[in-house]
């Protein structure tokens, strides 16, 4: 296969793995907001303070693959969209912190809770833009690195529905790592963000549909639709199981505590994998949208192939071992025992 | 007045990686301190390696969550401030920073969540295992990081193709010919901040009469440790230095302060205001032929000087000058601290010297003093190239329109005042509140199915604890 195509592959997943990793991590502080008391808290930040750093890392991951395999876009997005990516970076480093200090913190607990939260919600934001801008397009010309074309209606649209997904997936992490009454509000959170995520795949789809003549011929063209609709059907049935699930939990209060548990996170993980993947027939083969294919901005080959023997070596040790350390924190979070 | 972007964006790359070094010199020295002591307590069961390392792991997990957030910001810089700078050398220094996040970044954040939490929840020798991992991760990460910057200070290995950087020889690239010496340097460098961290505050704890028993172990451990480290860094960064005059003679001519094109039997300047206007040194103090003895081995061996190039092709030569000194200076002040604790030693009075007690409490900070002054001498000395002889800084600097940068800047210099204030404080913090008490100890290791023997342990020192 074409070492190009091969890494646009891995690319993408690290992207994956990171929205869906910190997806969840980012979708807690979210969510801060509706659990008000200390104990809420703590138990929120405990569900995942043993995993954000790993979670965090595949950010980095996906940067410097960018950098490695890609040079021309990683210097062309990163300098492009300068603002929106520090602004996420500031977001990044107060919730990061937030995580030692809070529980460490007495008098200024409540500001590490705002840190978190704030933090954690403007960093999905900044993420929902930059993704927006990437599908809008980026208006060619040197000045591009000085207007605000990153910022329009569609992709503060984005902004939100990012922040709408992660929470969806936070919740339905929650509910996998509670009992009683923070599972039951999970649920319910859970059942209201579905909606809006619903409503908010559907609009970007059909506002990007009508926007861009592009992204219409490759879905509509030559009968693609046929080989394409696989994806809103399958979402459609992974809202529709997620919906469920809640629902049933809700109505045996609480009662059915288990193995299925973890279903809504999985269904919410598939259904952020069906939006990913028509993201990147939306954009394939490109970079940055009509002016950078993955081929133009690919680094030669004695690069990439030195790197493809760490790829294809570390990937699947990073995979089993991050796997080992989500188990040995299995459970509910109040099974955890003190930390350190 | 006219902002200029390429001085906004160096301002800020040096502002944040500053912050940041001061993070994982702490941290990969305290890793491995703290794998060694959880391995003494695994060995011998004694209690107080178990209280060294379960009260260390706490300043290191809120050093190493510092380090994390300040690192992820560095690794956008690249692109966001030097976009040109990416785009050319991305071939080569992309692939070595990918693997430090495939061998490095992962391996530690995957088991950090067990180092930190998991005391109950694995085994004792996967816990240790763990540690072991972190520890390792931060060595294979600085073992990246600075291939990538040596290669920046002594390219080799690259061809240029259109104008790009591509690699001839990925051999030639990694194993380029000033990173044996900036690898072992740095590496003992953190160790020696650790140290010396560990030091201070057990020597602040002696000096308070508190914690004795375990602030009695972290001192000698740390003396000894010291002992041999400083010597042999001072050695080292000898060495460092005959591959700088090799390497980079302008960068040497500025950290010695010699102008002359040529310059026969050079001193060892202690004091100088080296002054680039008159392209001499002002108020000059030096030993006479030293300088050329150390670095050419002979009283009057030649060394090529400033004046040999243009004034543009200069480094900022006081404050090379100048941080260069800091760091030696500082450094020799360790060996002097090792030395004094060898002879208190001997003397059965390395526990009560309060003199001494509180020069090494002084001493805490100055490993990451020396860090940070090193890597200016490194970094500023390289100047005005990004790539040595090949990249000019300025040519390579993202056109951002300079306000943006200026906001990016001062949001930079606010957040991280205010962060570095707070970890101050938490790290005051959490050394006021002192190491776990054996009885707390003793709880956990019922939880951790210790022997029997280590259980008893722990109950007499509790108790002789107690009446004290
Ligand atoms: C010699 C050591 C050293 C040096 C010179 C640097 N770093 Fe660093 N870095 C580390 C040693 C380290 C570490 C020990 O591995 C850290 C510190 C604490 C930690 O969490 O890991 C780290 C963390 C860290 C992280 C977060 C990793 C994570 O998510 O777990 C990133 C992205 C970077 N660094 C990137 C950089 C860049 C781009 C640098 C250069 C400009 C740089 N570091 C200099
Ligand atoms: C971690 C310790 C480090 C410190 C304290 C440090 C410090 C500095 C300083 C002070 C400058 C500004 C020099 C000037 O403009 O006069 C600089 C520049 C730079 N350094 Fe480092 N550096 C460190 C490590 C690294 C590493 C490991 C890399 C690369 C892999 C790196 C890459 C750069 C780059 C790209 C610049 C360009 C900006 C410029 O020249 O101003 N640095 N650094
Ligand atoms: C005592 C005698 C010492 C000597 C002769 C010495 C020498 C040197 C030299 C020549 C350099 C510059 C290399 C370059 O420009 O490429 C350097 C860099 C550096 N020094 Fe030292 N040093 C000494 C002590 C120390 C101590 C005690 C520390 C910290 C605890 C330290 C930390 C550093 C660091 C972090 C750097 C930058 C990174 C590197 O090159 O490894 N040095 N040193």
């Amino acid at each position: 296969m074409d070492l190009a195509l091969f890494y646009f592959l891995i690319l993408g997943f690290a992207v994956f793995m990171y929205v869906l990793l910190d997806g969840f991590d980012l979708g807690i502080g979210i969510l801060y907001p509706w659990f008000e008391s200390k104990s809420e808290r703590d138990h929120l930040m405990r569900s995942i303070s043993h995993v954000w750093d790993g979670n965090e890392t595949w950010l980095v991951f996906g940067g410097v693959m960018l950098f490695a395999a890609f040079p021309a876009a990683y210097a062309g997005i990163t300098s492009t969209f300068y603002l929106p990516i520090m602004l996420m970076l500031f977001a990044l480093i107060f919730r990061g912190v937030a995580f030692e200090y809070r529980f460490k913190a007495d008098r200024s607990r409540p500001y590490w809770d705002l840190a978190f939260s704030a933090g954690s919600a403007i960093a999905a934001f900044c993420q929902g833009i930059l993704l927006g801008s990437l599908v809008q397009g980026i208006p060619e010309g040197s000045s591009m690195i000085a207007s605000w074309h990153w910022l329009t209606p569609f992709t503060i649209l984005t902004g939100f529905s990012v922040m709408a997904g992660y929470a969806l997936m936070a919740s339905s992490y929650l509910f996998m790592k509670s009992r009683s009454d923070i599972q039951r509000r999970a649920s319910h959170l859970g059942k209201n963000l579905l909606i809006c995520v619903v409503l908010a795949m559907l609009t970007v789809s059909i506002w990007t549909t009508i926007a861009s003549p592009e992204i219409q011929n490759r879905w509509f063209e030559n009968g693609h639709f046929i080989y394409l609709s696989p994806l809103p059907i399958i979402s459609l049935f992974l809202s529709i199981g997620i919906w469920k699930h809640f629902t049933r939990h809700q109505m045996l209060s609480g009662q059915s505590e288990g193995k299925n548990d973890s279903r809504p996170f999985w269904y919410s993980a598939g259904l952020f994998l069906t939006g990913f993947i028509g993201l990147v027939v939306s954009l394939f083969p490109y970079l940055i949208p009509r002016q950078l294919t993955l081929w133009e901005a690919a680094a030669p080959d004695s690069s990439l192939t030195f790197l493809l023997v760490g790829v294809c070596l570390f990937i699947p040790l990073i995979l089993a071992y991050t796997l080992w350390g989500y188990r040995v924190f299995s459970g509910k979070v109040e099974d955890y025992q003190e930390g350190y | 007045m006219e902002l200029d972007v390429a001085l906004l964006s160096r301002i800020q790359f040096a502002f944040t990686v500053s912050f940041h070094i001061i993070f994982p010199s702490i941290t990969i020295g305290l890793a491995t301190l703290i794998a060694i002591w959880e391995g003494l307590w695994l060995k011998t069961h004694n209690p107080l390696y178990l209280q060294l390392a379960k009260f260390w792991i706490k300043p290191f997990a809120i050093t190493f969550g510092m380090g994390v957030v300040s690192g992820i910001v560095l690794s956008y810089e690249f692109g966001t401030n030097f976009s040109e700078f990416s785009n050319l050398v991305g071939p080569i220094l992309g692939p070595l920073m990918a693997y430090e996040v495939l061998t490095a970044f992962f391996l530690e954040a995957g088991f950090l969540g067990v180092m930190l939490f998991g005391w109950q929840r694995v085994s004792r020798k996967m816990h240790f295992f763990s540690t072991i991992t972190v520890a390792i991760g931060t060595w294979i990460s600085a073992f990246w990081i600075i291939v990538a910057n040596s290669w920046m200070q002594t390219p080799t290995g690259y061809k240029v193709v259109e104008g790009q950087y591509h690699v001839a020889s990925w051999m030639e690239v990694i194993f380029n010919p000033s990173m044996p010496y900036r690898l072992t340097h740095m590496l003992l460098a953190s160790m020696i901040t650790a140290t010396f961290v560990v030091a201070g505050i057990s020597a602040y704890y002696l000096f308070k009469r508190k914690h004795v028993a375990f602030a009695k172990k972290g001192l000698s451990m740390t003396m000894w440790i010291a002992l041999a480290l400083t010597p042999l860094q001072a050695y080292i960064g000898d060495l460092h230095g005959l591959n700088v005059k090799e390497h980079q003679p302008i960068k040497l001519a500025a950290m010695e302060g010699i102008w002359p094109k040529q310059e026969a039997e050079v001193p060892l300047l202690l004091f100088a205001l080296p002054n680039m206007e008159t392209e001499q040194n002002d108020y000059e103090i030096g030993i006479p032929k030293l300088g050329s003895l150390i670095l050419t081995h002979t009283p009057d061996g030649a060394l090529t000087g400033l004046k040999s190039v243009e004034p543009q092709d200069r480094p900022n030569v006081p404050l090379v000058f100048w941080s260069f000194r800091v760091m030696v200076g500082l450094g020799f002040g360790m060996i002097g601290i090792a030395v004094l604790a060898l002879i208190l030693r001997k003397k059965d009075r390395l526990f009560e010297n309060k003199p001494f007690l509180t020069l090494v409490a002084a001493f805490t900070p100055s490993g990451v003093i020396s860090v940070l002054a090193g890597w200016y001498v490194v970094e500023v000395g390289r100047q005005p190239w990004l790539v040595y002889n090949l990249i000019r800084t300025q040519e390579v600097i993202s056109p951002l329109p300079a306000e943006r940068v200026l906001f990016t800047l001062i949001m930079f210099v606010i957040i991280y005042t205010l962060l570095l204030g707070v970890y101050l404080y938490f790290m005051r913090k959490v050394i006021k509140k002192g190491p776990p008490s054996m009885s707390t100890l003793e709880q956990q290791l019922i939880g951790m199915k210790a022997p029997g023997y280590a259980l008893a342990w722990v109950k007499s020192l509790k108790n002789s604890e107690e009446k004290a």
